[in-house]
C-alpha cells in the first residue's frame, strides 16, 4: 500500500517483498522514493537497514540446517522476527523449527498482504486516508524492540537530532544516511579503549 | 522506480542476509563490530521516524501526521500489533483532516 502511494506499480510491490523481503528496508526505500529522494540515497538507505541482518546471520549460523543449498535458501528468512523467535528457544532443535516456522508464515503473510495493500493502495488519495501517516507509525514500531541493546536510546536520539538539523539543509535522502552515524554515539560509551572523540568516561 | 536498481538493492540485502551463515559460520565478530553492526539501524530508523513526520521534502511541516505518531506511540506501548498500529495512525491523520 505503501510502495503504490511512493509511485511504484503493483508488480514492483510485490517483487520487492519477495525478493528483498526485510521491511525496514522496503519501507526505507519506498518512503525516500516517495518523497522524491534520489534512487543513490534510497538505495544506501535500504542497504544500511538492513546491514543488521549481518549480525543475525552471526546469530542464526549455528542454529540453520547444515548444506549450503539449504543454508542459501534460509538465509533470506534472516529477519529480525525469525531471528527473535529463534533466540527464545529452549534448545537447538526447536530453535531450527521456531526459525523456519516463524520465517515462512511472515514470509507468506508479508506478501500476501503486500499484494492486498497494493492493490488497494492504488484505488485511493493518499493524504486523505491518512496513508502518509503509516510510513512513521511503521517506522517507530520497528524501531521500539530495537530500544532494548545497550547505547541503543543514545543512537536513535542522535540519529534523529542529525536528521531534523539537516531536512532543511540538504537533498532528500542525505539526513537519513548522516543519521546512520549515530551508531558510533552507542558505540563511545562502552569501548573502553576505542578513539574516541568523547574520551572513555562511563555513561549508564 | 528502476526495476534494475530494485532488484540489485535486493541482492544487496540478500547477500547481507547469507553473509554469515555462509561465509563465517564458525567464527565470530569481534564483540564491539557485532554490537555496531546490530545498532546500525536504530539511527537510521529514528531519523526516518522524524523525516516521515515533520518534513516534506526538504521543508519542515507540521501537520496531521505529528499527532497520528501520538497515537502510534501509545498502540506501541500498548503492545498493540504492527498492522493495528500503522492502521491507528492512518485513521488519526484521516479524521483530522476530515475535521480540519
Amino acid at each position: 500500500m505503501l510502495s503504490v502511494t511512493a509511485g511504484l506499480s503493483v508488480a514492483q510491490s510485490c517483487v520487492l517483498s519477495l525478493v528483498m523481503f526485510t521491511g525496514a528496508s522496503q519501507f526505507a526505500l519506498v518512503g525516500i522514493i516517495g518523497a522524491g529522494g534520489v534512487l543513490g540515497a534510497a538505495a544506501g538507505n535500504a542497504l544500511l537497514l538492513g546491514a543488521r541482518n549481518v549480525a543475525y546471520g552471526f546469530v542464526a549460523a549455528p542454529i540453520l540446517a547444515k548444506g549450503r543449498g539449504r543454508r542459501l535458501v534460509l538465509s533470506q528468512l534472516v529477519i529480525d522476527e525469525t531471528v527473535a523467535m529463534a533466540r527464545a528457544q529452549p534448545d537447538p532443535v526447536s530453535a531450527r523449527y521456531a526459525f523456519s516456522a516463524t520465517g515462512l508464515a511472515i514470509y507468506v503473510l508479508w506478501n500476501a498482504g503486500t499484494l492486498a495493500g497494493a492493490v488497494i493502495g492504488g484505488e485511493v488519495d493518499p493524504a486523505r486516508f491518512g496513508l502518509d501517516a503509516m510510513f512513521p507509525a511503521a517506522f517507530l514500531a520497528l524501531l521500539v524492540p530495537q530500544l532494548r541493546q545497550g547505547g541503543a536510546h543514545r543512537a536513535a536520539v542522535v540519529g534523529a537530532v542529525i536528521a531534523l538539523v539537516l531536512i532543511p539543509l540538504t537533498p532528500v535522502g542525505v539526513p537519513v544516511l548522516a543519521a546512520s552515524l549515530g551508531v558510533l554515539a552507542a558505540g563511545a560509551g562502552r569501548a573502553a579503549t576505542g578513539p574516541t572523540d568523547r574520551g572513555t568516561e562511563g555513561w549508564r | 522506480m528502476n526495476g534494475t536498481a530494485l532488484l540489485l538493492i535486493s541482492a544487496g540485502c540478500y547477500l547481507m542476509k547469507a553473509f554469515g551463515p555462509l561465509v563465517l559460520a564458525d567464527r565470530s565478530l569481534p564483540p564491539t563490530a557485532a554490537r555496531l553492526v546490530g545498532l546500525q539501524a536504530v539511527p537510521v530508523l529514528a531519523a526516518l521516524v522524524v523525516i516521515q513526520t515533520v518534513s516534506s521534502g526538504d521543508r519542515l511541516v507540521l501537520d496531521a501526521r505529528l499527532p497520528a505518531l501520538g497515537v502510534a506511540a501509545v498502540l506501541i506501548w500498548r503492545r498493540a500489533p504492527f498492522l493495528a498500529v500503522v492502521l491507528g495512525a492512518a485513521a488519526t491523520a484521516a479524521l483530522l483532516r476530515t475535521v480540519w
